[in-house]
């Protein structure tokens, strides 16, 4: 299991992913498995870097775990801050089918971190966002 | 950590990127992009050696794609299976012309 606490903000994304693949790499992920988690990871901790204290700033707390399963191995990641309360899962997925010309870029991280991902939670508990993410490797 | 080769033959612009295009080095590649691309009828993107992707690269991809239907054409080439399932999943394998 790998921990850290980082001021919430995007010159510490680096340091973030090095701990994810770390662990990642540790638990015997393929590279392919590793590109997937490091997106959403990536994705929601800019998402905390950018909206959870703005225009402040604060820390973000970082776990990741490898777990036994029935079916094998998964990893799971839980990203949490004491920013406002802001429930990710909550956000509309963007129409991945229109033309450059009429597309969005705003809630394309979410959306590639969901589909990266086998499972995502969201709860708010003591003032903290917690963010949990699983994906099965 | 991106490195980003351009090659200009006059009006063709081929960029090859090499490494990861994230939040951190998207925006190296969109001034790369800015500053080279007046009067340029083609480009290509070669993503042999590209590792990773985030929103953050395809917003930049986006951009060039949108830019390029204006003055021109671009084509992406060389993305390894992992990438190309990123730009399948988002749709991008729609918008971009990827050969």
């Amino acid at each position: 299991m790998k921990k850290m606490t980082v001021k919430a903000g995007l010159d510490n994304l680096s340091r973030v992913l090095a701990c994810v693949d770390e662990e990642l790499e540790t638990a015997g992920c393929s590279m392919k498995t590793q590109m997937q988690v490091d997106i959403a990871v990536e994705e929601m901790f800019v998402n905390i870097a950018n909206y959870a204290y703005a225009p402040g700033e604060g820390d973000a707390d970082v776990c990741v775990e490898t777990e036994e399963t029935d079916g094998g191995k998964r990893i799971r990641i839980t990203l949490a801050d004491q920013g406002k309360p802001y429930d990710p899962l909550m956000q509309e997925a963007p129409d991945v089918s229109l033309p450059a010309e009429k597309r969005k870029i705003g809630g394309l991280g979410i959306f590639m971190a969901r589909k990266n991902m086998d499972e995502m939670t969201y709860e708010y508990r003591d003032g903290r966002n917690i963010l949990t993410m699983f994906k099965r490797i | 950590m991106l490195n980003i080769k351009k090659t200009k033959e006059g009006e063709k612009l081929m960029i090859a990127l090499e490494g990861r295009l994230d939040t951190l080095t998207s925006p190296d590649l969109e001034t790369e992009f800015k500053s080279d691309i007046d009067g340029v009828k083609e480009l290509v993107l070669d993503l042999e050696k590209l590792e990773y992707i985030s929103s953050a690269g395809l917003r930049v991809l986006l951009l060039a794609q949108k830019t390029m239907n204006r003055q021109g054409s671009m084509v992406v080439t060389n993305a390894n299976e992992s990438i190309m399932e990123i730009f399948e999943v988002t749709g991008f394998c729609d918008i971009l012309t990827i050969e």
